[in-house]
C-alpha cells in the first residue's frame, strides 16, 4: 500500500524525465499509472466479463427460447439446437394482434413524447430564466410528482376518463403518461436551459424579439440536445409502462406492447414459445433506440439532476 | 451533441447568482412575469387537472368507503349515483393499526426492498464503474454489454427471468441441481420469492448507477488524484477522499431517484408474480393496486389510503433526505 507514494507522478507532465530513476529490486518492473499488473488486469476483465455475462444471459436466453417452435421447449431447451425455426416469429406476427399492439404503442409513446416535451419546454424556460413568484413551489411539486404511486392517482383518474369518454382512447394514456413525464421533463431542460447563457436571451430582446420570441427562436434550436434527450426519456417511459396501461385499455386492439405481452402468459395456456417471439420483437427496436441516445440519455439526467 | 451536451453539464456548476444589474432586474421582473406565467400556464393546467385533482379526489375516496359496487357509473343509459359514504379515518386507523394484517408485513418487506435493493444497485454499479474508468481493451464492449439490462424494456426482461427462475424446468434449478445444491421454489415459496424479486430488481437497476456514476468519475480531475498521491495518500484514502467526494452530488441524487422509484417499483413484482400468487411477497405499491383493481369487488377506498400513505413516507423521507444533505454540506 505504501509503495504508491514513493513512485514518480507520471501525470506531473515534463518533469516525469527529470526525477532520477530509482532503484527497484530487479525483475518488477516499475508500474507507470494507469498501468496495472498482469494480474491484475486478467482480475479485471475477470469480473467484467462475469458481470457482462450476468447481465446478457437472460436476453440471450430468451432469445434462444423463442427458436424453439413448441410450448414445452423451456423445459428442454438442450433439444432447440436440433430444431432451430423461426415459426413463432411468423405465428406472431400474422396470427396475433402484434402489429396493432406494436402501433398502439407508438402512437401513445410518440404522442407523449411531443406533448410532454413542448410544455415541459416552455416550463423549464419559464422556470430557469424568470424569477417570477412562485417558481420554487413549482419545482417543489415536479420534485413531489416523481413519488406518486401508481395506487393514488389511479382510482380517481380512471373515473375523470371516464366521465370524460376517454377510458380506452390513445388519449387516456398520452395524458396520463404526461403526468409523470412532464415533471421530470421540466426538471431536466430546467438544468439544460441553465447552461445556456442568459446573454442570449438579452441580445434577442435587444434585437426586439418577444420572450415567446426569444425561447422559440434563439432557445429551443440551441437547446435541441437537451430535448433529445427529454424526448428519448419520455418515449422510452411510455413505450414500458404497464401499470396504468393495464387499467386502461381495455379492449384487445387498443393494448400497447407491454399489455399485449401478458395475455400470452393469461389468457392462453402460458405459450412461453410465442411470448418469447414477442419479446425478442419488442427488444430489438427498444434497445436499438436505446443505445443510439444512450450517452445523451446519461448526461442529461445528471445533468439536469445535480442541479436540483 | 455530446460535446454540446458535455460542456454544457460543467458550467451548471456556476451558482444561482444574480445575472442582470439589480436595477434592470427591478425594472424587468414585473414585465416578465406576465410571460412566465403564460408559459408556465400549461403545465399547471396539467399538474392540476391530472395530478392534483386526482391526488385530492383520492384523498377524499380514502377517507369513503367506495368500492366497485358503489362508486356510481353508467351502465347502457341508465346512470347509477354515488352511493358510498364518508367514514372519516377509518381506512387509516384498520391500516395502521394491523386490523387488516396485511400493512405491517408489507411495510417492514417494503423497506428490506428498497434498503437491500438501493445498497446492491449503488455497490455494485460503483464497482463496475470503478472498473470501467479505466483504460483497457474492450471497455465500449463491456459498458454496452453491461447496460443490456437497462436498454431492454423491464416488462421484457422480467418474463426472461420468469423462464429463468421457473419452479420446474427453469434453467438456474437445472443448474443448482446438476451441482447438487437445493433447488428452491424461486416462484412460489414466499421466502424465494422475496429473494428472486430482489435478485431481478438488482439486475434491472445495477446499469442506470453504473452509468450515471461512471459520469460522475470521469468528471472527477485527474489532478486530484496526483496531488493525493503526491501527498502520500493510500488507495483507499484516495476513494474515500477524492473518489466519493467528488461523486458526492451525483451519489446523492441517483441514491434519492433510486429509494423513490425502487419503493414505487411496480412492473419487476407485478409481471414476476402475476395478479395470482400469494400475497408475502407484494410490496406497498403493489398490493395497493391489487387492493384497487386485481380484485373483486374493487375496493377504492383502501387503495386510495395506501396510496396516501406511501406518498407520505416518500415525502417524509425525502424532506428528511434533503436536510440531511444540506446539513452534510455545510459539515465539509
Amino acid at each position: 500500500m505504501s509503495t504508491t507514494a514513493d513512485r514518480p507522478v507520471a501525470g506531473a507532465a515534463g518533469t516525469a524525465g527529470a526525477v532520477p530513476p530509482r532503484t527497484r529490486p530487479p525483475g518488477k518492473r516499475q508500474l507507470k499509472r494507469g498501468e496495472r499488473s498482469r494480474s491484475a488486469s486478467l482480475l479485471v476483465h475477470g469480473v467484467l466479463i462475469v458481470a457482462s455475462f450476468i447481465a446478457a444471459f437472460p436476453i440471450g436466453w430468451i432469445a434462444w427460447i423463442s427458436l424453439g417452435p413448441d410450448k414445452t421447449d423451456f423445459l428442454h431447451p438442450g433439444q432447440i439446437a436440433d430444431k432451430i425455426s423461426f415459426e413463432n416469429y411468423t405465428t406472431v406476427l400474422n396470427d396475433t394482434s402484434f402489429l396493432q399492439w406494436f402501433v398502439n404503442s407508438l402512437i401513445v409513446a410518440l404522442g407523449t413524447c411531443l406533448l410532454g416535451v413542448f410544455i415541459a419546454a416552455s416550463s423549464g424556460y419559464a422556470v430557469s430564466r424568470m424569477r417570477f413568484p412562485g417558481h420554487r413551489q413549482l419545482m417543489w411539486t415536479f420534485l413531489v410528482t416523481q413519488m406518486f404511486p401508481v395506487a393514488i392517482l389511479m382510482v380517481p383518474l380512471y373515473n375523470i376518463l371516464a366521465n370524460l369518454g376517454l377510458l380506452d382512447t390513445y388519449w387516456a394514456l398520452i395524458l396520463v403518461y404526461c403526468t409523470t413525464a412532464i415533471p421530470y421533463c421540466a426538471w431536466l431542460l430546467k438544468g439544460y436551459f441553465d447552461t445556456i447563457p442568459a446573454e442570449i436571451d438579452e441580445a434577442g430582446r435587444i434585437d426586439g424579439l418577444s420572450p415567446f420570441g426569444t425561447f422559440y427562436r434563439l432557445i429551443l434550436p440551441l437547446a435541441r440536445p437537451g430535448l433529445a434527450v427529454a424526448a428519448f426519456y419520455t418515449f422510452l417511459t411510455a413505450w414500458a409502462e404497464v401499470a396504468y396501461a393495464s387499467v386502461f385499455m381495455l379492449s384487445d386492439d387498443k393494448y400497447t406492447l407491454a399489455i399485449g405481452l401478458t395475455t400470452f402468459i393469461s389468457e392462453h395456456d402460458t405459450q412461453w414459445d410465442l411470448m418469447a417471439a414477442t419479446s425478442v420483437l419488442i427488444a430489438i427496436p427498444a434497445s436499438l433506440f436505446f443505445y443510439l441516445v444512450q450517452r445523451h440519455l446519461v448526461t442529461g439526467l445528471t445533468a439536469g439532476a445535480a442541479k436540483s | 451533441m455530446t460535446v454540446a451536451v458535455e460542456g454544457g453539464s460543467r458550467k451548471t456548476q456556476r451558482g444561482d447568482g444574480p445575472r442582470r444589474g439589480p436595477m434592470s432586474r427591478i425594472r424587468l421582473s414585473y414585465n416578465r412575469n406576465w410571460y412566465a406565467w403564460a408559459m408556465v400556464a400549461p403545465v399547471v393546467a396539467v399538474i392540476g387537472v391530472l395530478v392534483l385533482y386526482p391526488l385530492g379526489r383520492g384523498i377524499y375516496l380514502s377517507l369513503t368507503d367506495a368500492d366497485s359496487s358503489n362508486v356510481g357509473r353508467k351502465i347502457g343509459v341508465n346512470e347509477i349515483p354515488d352511493s358510498f359514504s364518508w367514514v372519516g379515518f377509518d381506512n387509516y386507523t384498520e391500516i395502521l393499526s394491523g386490523g387488516d394484517h396485511q400493512f405491517w408485513p408489507h411495510f417492514v418487506w417494503t423497506i428490506v426492498w428498497t434498503v437491500v435493493c438501493v445498497a446492491l444497485h449503488y455497490s455494485i454499479g460503483m464497482s463496475l464503474a470503478l472498473l470501467l474508468n479505466r483504460k483497457m481493451r474492450g471497455r465500449t464492449f463491456y459498458r454496452m454489454v453491461l447496460i443490456l439490462p437497462w436498454a431492454v424494456p423491464t416488462f421484457v426482461t422480467v418474463f426472461a427471468w420468469r423462464l429463468i427462475l421457473a419452479d420446474d424446468g427453469g434453467i438456474l434449478n437445472m443448474a443448482l441441481e446438476w451441482a447438487h445444491l437445493p433447488t428452491p421454489a424461486w416462484l412460489s415459496d414466499p421466502f424465494w420469492q422475496k429473494t428472486a424479486a430482489i435478485m431481478v430488481n438488482t439486475w434491472v437497476g445495477v446499469p442506470f448507477m453504473m452509468v450515471s456514476l461512471l459520469g460522475g468519475l470521469q468528471s472527477i480531475p485527474a489532478e486530484l488524484y496526483e496531488a493525493a498521491e503526491v501527498d502520500g495518500a493510500t488507495p483507499w484514502q484516495r476513494f474515500r477522499y477524492v473518489t466519493l467526494a467528488g461523486l458526492r452530488s451525483v451519489s446523492s441524487t441517483v441514491v434519492l431517484l433510486g429509494v423513490i422509484w425502487t419503493f414505487n417499483q411496480f412492473v419487476v413484482i407485478f409481471l414476476l408474480f402475476g395478479n395470482t400468487s400469494g400475497t408475502e411477497a407484494q410490496i406497498l405499491v403493489t398490493w395497493a393496486y391489487r387492493l384497487g383493481f386485481g380484485q373483486d369487488p374493487r375496493d377504492y377506498a383502501g387503495s386510495a389510503a395506501y396510496g396516501v400513505i406511501i406518498l407520505s413516507m416518500l415525502i417524509v423521507f425525502a424532506s428528511f433526505y434533503r436536510r440531511w444533505l444540506a446539513r452534510n454540506e455545510k459539515a465539509v
